[in-house]
């Protein structure tokens, strides 16, 4: 096991040489790996130098979890252990990120909601941990089937939350998620997601850096609130319920308190536009009138659509949305100028993100917005769904 | 650092109300203290505890001034709290607390102390949870028990007042057998949750079930069961604090409903594990308790 004491001002405590975040992600020079996406996760959470991490057994995340203790086991990782479910594994995180550890862990599907009640409080103690959401949908009937329903009950906790296509994008989002979460401007916790077996169990291959580079640890002394350690005034000091005092200074200042959660998530942005290259990112032809918008595996779906379509003689161009908190509104508003119809393909039966689409932009944009096609977790979404969803509004009653 | 956070910086110090002055100037920090700190320096000294916003005359009040008094070195300790009446006191405790969510205080401050003690390896930190009956027995059971089970280094202080009080006095797991409460009309249909008993079985090296009656014995229960938490192994101590309010009793009769349970259902229990006896036998000959 390795000790913290061993960091130097070069080197972290396994002997990483501390890098910036620019560096190991757009300078350094990268070598191919064929890899899973729960082996990424374990390659970039080395690269991290992350303190703390505690797990939980669910399909399809438990082999990332196992490999996060792994690298416990290495000397990578400076807290590691199973909690008893999810519920206590998310405040066993909270714990470790109060008391300034950089934190994170993973879940999946039924797992998310199990803990739920946790990620409304991560946000509203400004705790800046990861959470890898390998997505997998919800039960009952139960499923470990394709889907990401579980999402939606995420996008109102306060939480960013970025959504991956693949393994190379989790690699590189996983290590742009802490640098940005945990700026003092920000610091609110964030959900990476991807779409479980596609991503978490898929072979891919992917540029890596060196590993005998790292992030800098993370500095709770930079935090917007004191960490949970004894060590920083003020010594007399909770964290976080104002009700307590029962009088209208309490009621204001935990009105202001969620609207300053909700302004950090957009004080993000310019963060992940840089290090994410965008929060969109566009696919296609320019001028098309049919676009795709789409996440994670579904604008990988999307895409082969998109080109079966240009075979057909139909214009048409993917906007994959890389962040879904914060919404990146602007340039989608962007991106759909002169398209006539958006299609939303989604493996989940409530159509999250389509709901998303048409909220944000009711009234600034006269593209009709379809929500479609939607799998349900019942198929891999192939792209002849996707065509048939576009030929009948596009060539209506001919069919594809 | 611990004690140096609670300096006042000079510009300041003018401005500052007096009670954070005497936060500095007269509370009984470990690191000034000769001896181990207790409720003999309460009527001199300045209390971690400013006030409360409890009922008068509610013993949850007076225990967890017996507490906050015989911590071995608050300058250096962490409470992680619950939701309920306890919770109504944290913001006046002069020390880091913490209050997460209802039930997941041992959790939390499982995550704590690990990162603490990889944090700070050279420094005891000292992690207390402190929450009410509901919070420990009822929805919490799972985190309280798993972080026994676990060997985390931790203390856990359950304040017993055997009702689910802020919410109005609703049955409890601690609530006596055949009690009437809100939500049990009929009264209670089972027996009261022996938890001092589930916490040796679960591993706990120091386990007591007592009366907050005598200030003395808790604030010794209290010094031991962190020491021990520190060195060994995780404590638990299960400390009646009767809610005055729900049971009928007047602001003067805490106490005498507290020494009137010292002999029933709070009869004296206490394990200390033979690793936790042979440690508290050399902390005494050091002088540490």
């Amino acid at each position: 096991m390795s000790k913290r004491s061993d960091m130097t001002n070069t080197h972290n405590w396994s002997g990483q040489k501390l890098v910036s975040t620019d560096h190991l992600l757009f300078e350094a020079p990268r070598t191919k790996h064929f890899m899973t996406g729960s082996e990424v996760m374990k390659e970039a959470i080395k690269r991290c130098t992350v303190d703390a991490s505690v797990s939980y057994p669910i399909t399809p995340q438990s082999e990332a979890a196992h490999l996060i203790g792994e690298l416990w086991a290495e000397g990578y990782v400076g807290v590691y252990f199973r909690g008893e479910n999810e519920f206590g594994v998310m405040s066993e995180v909270a714990g470790c990120s109060m008391a300034g550890a950089r934190t994170v862990t993973t879940t999946s599907g039924p797992g998310t909601l199990r803990a739920m009640e946790n990620f409304a409080m991560w946000s509203g103690t400004r705790a800046p941990m990861q959470l890898c959401l390998m997505a997998r949908g919800i039960n009952s009937p139960l499923t470990i089937q394709p889907d990401n329903l579980e999402v939606q009950y995420l996008l109102e906790t306060g939480m960013q939350i970025w959504y991956a296509e693949n393994v190379q994008e989790l690699f590189d989002m996983t290590i742009a998620a802490f640098t940005v979460a945990e700026k003092p401007d920000v610091h609110v916790p964030i959900v990476t997601v991807v779409d479980g077996f596609f991503v978490s169990h898929t072979r891919e291959a992917v540029m890596l850096p060196d590993d005998d580079i790292a992030l800098h640890p993370y500095d709770p002394y930079k935090a917007p609130l004191p960490p949970i350690d004894s060590e920083m005034p003020p010594g007399r000091f909770l964290r976080d319920p104002f009700v307590m005092k029962s009088n209208y200074i309490s009621y204001a200042t935990h009105a202001s308190w969620q609207w300053e959660i909700r302004s950090a998530i957009e004080r993000s942005r310019p963060y992940a536009e840089h290090y994410l290259k965008g929060l969109v990112h566009i696919t296609g032809d320019e001028d098309a009138e049919v676009a795709f918008v789409a996440c994670g595996t579904a604008s990988n779906q999307s895409k082969e659509a998109q080109r079966e379509l240009t075979k057909l003689g139909i214009k048409s161009k993917v906007i994959k949305l890389r962040t879904i908190r914060p919404f990146p509104e602007q340039e989608l508003l962007e991106a759909l100028k002169g398209v006539k119809h958006a299609f939303v393909p989604e493996f989940n039966v409530v159509g999250w993100l389509a709901n998303e689409v048409r909220s944000k932009l009711y009234g600034k944009c006269d593209t009709e917005i379809v929500g479609g096609p939607r799998v349900g977790g019942g198929m891999s979404l192939p792209a002849e769904a996707i065509l048939k969803e576009v030929m009948e509004k596009v060539n209506p009653g001919k069919g594809a | 650092m611990g004690l140096d956070i609670y300096k006042i910086n000079p510009e300041f110090r003018e401005i500052m109300p007096q009670e954070i002055i005497d936060l500095e100037e007269k509370a009984t920090w470990s690191e000034k203290m000769q001896k181990p700190r207790g409720i003999k320096e309460l009527p001199e000294t300045k209390e971690l505890l400013e006030e409360h916003s409890l009922c008068a005359g509610c013993p949850e009040a007076a225990a967890l001034r017996y507490v906050l008094s015989a911590l071995p070195k608050p300058e250096d300790t962490v409470i992680v709290n619950s939701t309920g009446c306890t919770s109504l006191m944290f913001p006046h405790i002069a020390l880091h607390t913490v209050h997460s969510l209802f039930g997941n205080q041992n959790a939390v401050a499982s995550g704590i102390k690990r990162v603490l003690d990889w944090r700070f390896p050279e420094t005891e930190k000292d992690v207390v949870v402190l929450a009410g009956d509901g919070a420990t027995v009822d929805i919490g059971l799972d985190y309280t028990l798993q972080s026994f089970f676990r060997q985390e280094n931790i203390t856990t202080i359950c304040f017993d007042n055997e009702v689910y009080a802020n919410t109005g006095g609703q049955e409890s797991g601690m609530t006596a057998k055949g009690q009437v409460f809100k939500m049990a009309p009929t009264g209670k249909k089972f027996e009261k949750v022996p938890m001092w008993e589930l916490a040796t079985t679960s591993g706990c090296h120091y386990s007591v079930n007592m009366t907050a009656s005598a200030p003395k014995a808790v604030a010794k229960a209290v010094r031991e069961a962190i020491l021990v938490a520190r060195e060994i192994g995780p404590t638990y101590l299960n400390i009646y604090t009767p809610c005055i309010l729900e049971i009928g009793l007047s602001a003067n009769e805490g106490l005498g409903e507290m020494k009137d349970q010292d002999k029933d259902r709070f009869a004296s229990y206490k394990h200390v594990s033979p690793e936790a006896e042979a440690f508290l036998k050399k902390c005494k000959e050091e002088g540490r308790l």
